[in-house]
């Protein structure tokens, strides 16, 4: 029988598994307790995929336009995710950004400025006011490299390239370990923990065309799935308008929504600005009718409404789609993104320098001068673990989530520039919640060695076996099926099959085997991170199916327009007594009155009232 | 679709060889791209760094036929159809197995410099206030994605094995971007000249070559560094003139936020 004394244990109070921007987050703040905290990452330090968000952070800092405030913003959010939004993790955020945002200057973020020297705000899709600090188009890069530099002067003990395999938990049934995998030798190590946070991102490598890397393979939701945890939420996953669609080797790779912050247009091949002909009737009021409106908007005026290429990305992702459908796609079938005729060449190299870099270089192409070719890319999931909004734990205790694995705060469908301030926010959050748990946790827990073992066996089963399914086939014919039957549009008959599909997969993963040795395996890693992508895509698939009505980035060709009947519902799942996925239909937490109101008061109502309570009335 | 011929570094530090392979590559590949898809059909083991595929990360460094680069912005088209590639591991850092290194030891450079510290009196209600042109700058080194190839390709560290002495082109512009922001107030001086080896660069703008982000490296951040370190310590003019009026003192950039 397999020694555990012979495995390294380390034990932290705190410990946090992710390090991209939530994960920093989180470790930064619960190691500001006092407390031991460790941080736990798939990748190097600092390669997380917070380093490919391009455009921007979302924050009502009004350093822009000074009419904007966090009510504002919270309406946008709560618009933007069709009401479905987890109210008050809406609230928190909109209300805790901007301070975040400022203290990531303190820790020597250097933002683009304004004219007056502050943090410079851009446009971004369902936004009213320009509202991204940014830096350029490589936002991401500079949080993450500011957390990452500020982390390593707090004391927290980082554990790169380690892949976190399951949870323990002792015998009240909270979280008290988690066994772990050191990529480069294959040995295992395994974590004491008071308390531990997820922020493990999303899981978009289960989809044939994505924007994410390999590392987003739904680690945390299965993870906490197994473990009991609630996730929520699932059926929404937001494919991204604007993913490269060629060459094919790049299929998917994402084109920032700055492109069309910055004035971008959307074309057909017959040259229509088609956008126009996709307006939602709740955004009718507030978005341009006309190119002659939109460009006095591009140019500043401040009584212009905005362009309908800055809808919400469920619209426009939805509208390239049928644009292809109905034969007027561009060469490679998708729609031409055209920035060249909209601003100087100067404008776009200092704007938007890495996009002309990536286009030049992957596609040969020089968007100065040429439209860019695009279509929809798996992007982002809503949905994840179900916290609470306030603390942000799981319905396990002990288990706390944030960022991109945690389910609420985007609703159907997600702002652009609000995930980046998410991490900050809700990483901040998690980091104080976990913290204070863990102090008043006492002592660590002894490990029940049967779990661990049982993780251990689950993981080396994969090398020992003598045959069986290879994994990087697996993984192929899982992102076919997730990309044919739950992808943009959806319906009972094609959901269905999917799930027949998945569930054969299961099957198959049963004998998943991975050749040659633990040390650096990529095939072995592959297979351990394919039974957390086939929960993930189960549980996508099964809520999908469950929704019957189209919301946000859910919709179902069967069941057209949202219901406001499932407007009061979040579909849950959870592993069942029997092993299998159980889902339910859960009743929402009613919005507190205020939040209900600011949200859905009308964007004049909601001026004049901030105007009035910052004592400018009259000034304009 | 075209055959193509690979060469692959296979093996550890103690052993190892290059490994031949053949495989199709069609259309706007990049040289990542076929390695994954070798990967894939042919060497289930073999191990790569590799994580956005779009040169945002800097995770990808390898050396392609001899040459310091990102494997997922290299096309294939920049290659000869007949041309055999070779895929090797960066030479500068300890070999874990094939295309991995063990790059630990930047990490430990980074340690080593003192954080940011802001000037308070820049401070507002509103944030911190500087302008664009002070940042300008800095922000030319903050689009370092930490790739390492100017590590890898500097002779101080790959031909020379001066990594106790010398912290490398990464470090020296990180220490620059530091000292050019406009708010901040910290002294790194000191331990640039002594701990971090500024003397040390030779100025043959290897590292400038090398980055993928295209950072003048050398004449923008190390030049200028390696300037104030002998301003401070070799330069009698200047020392003498911190003796009489005190240490220059950093001009903040003027607050007028109405």
């Amino acid at each position: 029988m397999l020694d555990i004394s012979e495995i390294r244990t380390v034990e932290h109070d705190v410990l946090v598994v992710g390090a991209g921007g939530a994960g920093l987050s989180a470790a930064i703040e619960a190691s500001s307790h006092g407390l031991s905290t460790g941080i736990v990452m798939k990748s190097l330090l600092g390669k997380a995929h917070t380093v490919m968000a391009e455009g921007g952070m979302a924050a009502a800092l009004a350093n822009v336009d000074s009419r904007d405030h966090w009510k504002i913003h919270f309406r946008d959010t709560m618009r933007g995710g069709k009401f479905l939004n987890v109210w008050r993790m809406a609230e928190l955020h909109s209300k805790l950004a901007p301070e975040r945002v400022r203290l990531l200057e303190e820790w020597g973020a250097v933002f683009d400025r304004t004219k007056k020297g502050l943090i410079n705000q851009r446009n971004f899709g369902g936004h009213r006011y320009p509202r991204l600090a940014h830096v350029g188009d490589r936002t991401g890069l500079e949080m993450i490299r500011t957390l990452q530099d500020h982390g390593i002067h707090q004391g927290i003990e980082t554990y790169m390239e380690c892949t976190a395999l399951d949870l323990v938990k002792n015998e009240k049934g909270e979280v008290c370990g988690i066994v772990c995998m050191w990529r480069e030798s294959g040995s295992f190590i395994i974590f004491k923990a008071k308390s531990i946070i997820f922020a493990t991102g999303g899981g978009g490598k289960g989809w044939e065309v994505t924007s994410n890397s390999w590392e987003y393979t739904g680690d945390g939701y299965a993870l906490a799935y197994e473990a009991g945890a609630e996730l929520m939420d699932l059926e929404f996953n937001q494919f991204h308008p604007t993913g490269m669609i060629w060459p094919l080797s790049v299929k998917g790779i994402l084109v920032t929504e700055s492109v069309r912050g910055e004035g971008g247009i959307l074309l057909n091949s017959e040259g229509t600005r088609f956008m126009f002909n996709y307006v939602p009737e709740r955004f009718k009021d507030e978005t341009a009718d006309t190119e002659e409106e939109a460009a006095r908007w591009l140019a500043g005026d401040p009584n212009a409404r905005r362009p309908p290429e800055l809808l919400t990305r469920d619209v426009v992702a939805r509208a390239i789609n049928e644009e292809v459908k109905a034969g007027r796609g561009s060469k490679h079938g998708g729609a031409y993104l055209n920035i060249a005729t909209q601003r100087s060449a100067e404008d776009i190299k200092k704007k938007l320098p890495s996009m002309y870099h990536q286009f030049k270089v992957l596609a040969e192409l020089d968007i100065t001068k040429e439209p860019m070719e695009v279509g929809p890319t798996c992007h982002y999931f809503m949905g994840g673990i179900k916290v609470d909004a306030n603390t942000t734990m799981s319905s396990v205790p002990g288990l706390f989530a944030c960022g991109e694995c945690a389910a609420g705060m985007h609703g159907a469908n997600r702002l652009g520039g609000n995930s980046l301030s998410d991490l900050l926010v809700f990483g901040y959050l998690s980091g104080k919640n976990a913290a204070e748990y863990a102090a008043k946790k006492g002592s660590h827990d002894s490990l029940d060695e049967d779990q661990v073992r049982k993780i251990i066996r689950n993981a080396t089963d994969i090398l020992n076996r003598e045959s069986g399914a290879n994994p990087y086939l697996l993984h192929e014919t899982l992102e076919t099926n997730m990309q044919e039957h739950v992808g943009i549009i959806r319906s009972k008959e094609n959901l269905e099959k999917g799930i027949d599909a998945l569930e054969k997969m299961k099957a198959d993963y049963q004998t998943v085997k991975a050749k040659g040795a633990s040390q650096f395996n990529p095939g072995w890693h592959e297979a351990l991170a394919m039974r957390n992508l086939l929960i993930t895509a189960e549980a996508v698939a099964r809520a999908a199916l469950q929704r019957e009505e189209s919301r946000g980035a859910h919709t179902r060709s069967d069941f057209p327009g949202e219901q406001d009947e499932w407007l009061n519902y979040n579909i849950v799942s959870k592993k069942g007594a029997d092993g299998n996925m159980s889902l339910s239909k859960t009743e929402r937490l009613k919005p507190d009155p205020e939040m209900e109101r600011i949200a859905k008061s009308t964007i004049e109502d909601l001026e004049k009232e901030i105007a009035q309570e910052q004592g400018k009335v009259g000034a304009e | 679709m075209a055959k193509r011929n690979f060469q692959i570094y296979r093996g550890t530090k103690e052993s190892g060889e290059l490994a031949y392979y053949e495989t199709d590559v069609s259309e706007g590949m990049v040289v990542l791209d076929v390695i994954h898809k070798i990967q894939a059909e042919q060497a289930n083991d073999l191990a790569l760094r590799w994580n956005c595929k779009a040169g945002k990360c800097g995770s990808c460094s390898v050396e392609i036929n001899g040459k310091p680069k990102l494997s997922c912005m290299t096309r294939m088209n920049e290659y000869a159809d007949d041309e055999t590639i070779t895929v090797t591991p960066m030479k500068t850092f300890p070999l874990i197995r094939d295309l991995v290194t063990d790059v630990s030891w930047n990490y430990e450079q980074n340690k080593k410099i003192k954080p940011v510290k802001l000037a308070k009196e820049s401070k507002t209600a509103k944030g911190y206030v500087m302008y664009q042109k002070d940042v300008d700058r800095v922000q030319e080194f903050r689009k370092c994605i930490e790739c390492y190839l100017c590590q890898n390709v500097c002779h101080v560290l790959r031909d020379h094995g001066q990594e106790e002495n010398f912290v490398g082109p990464r470090f020296m512009i990180r220490v620059a971007s530091l000292e050019m922001h406009p708010l901040d107030v910290e002294d790194r001086l000191p331990e640039l000249k002594n701990e971090f080896g500024s003397g040390m660069c030779n100025i043959t703008r290897c590292c400038t070559d090398v980055c993928p982000e295209h950072i003048n490296i050398t004449d923008n951040g190390i030049i200028p560094m390696k300037e104030r370190v002998v301003d401070r310590f070799y330069d009698p003019v200047t020392i003498i003139g911190r003796k009489i009026f005190g240490p220059k003192k950093k001009k903040l950039p003027p607050i007028d936020l109405d």
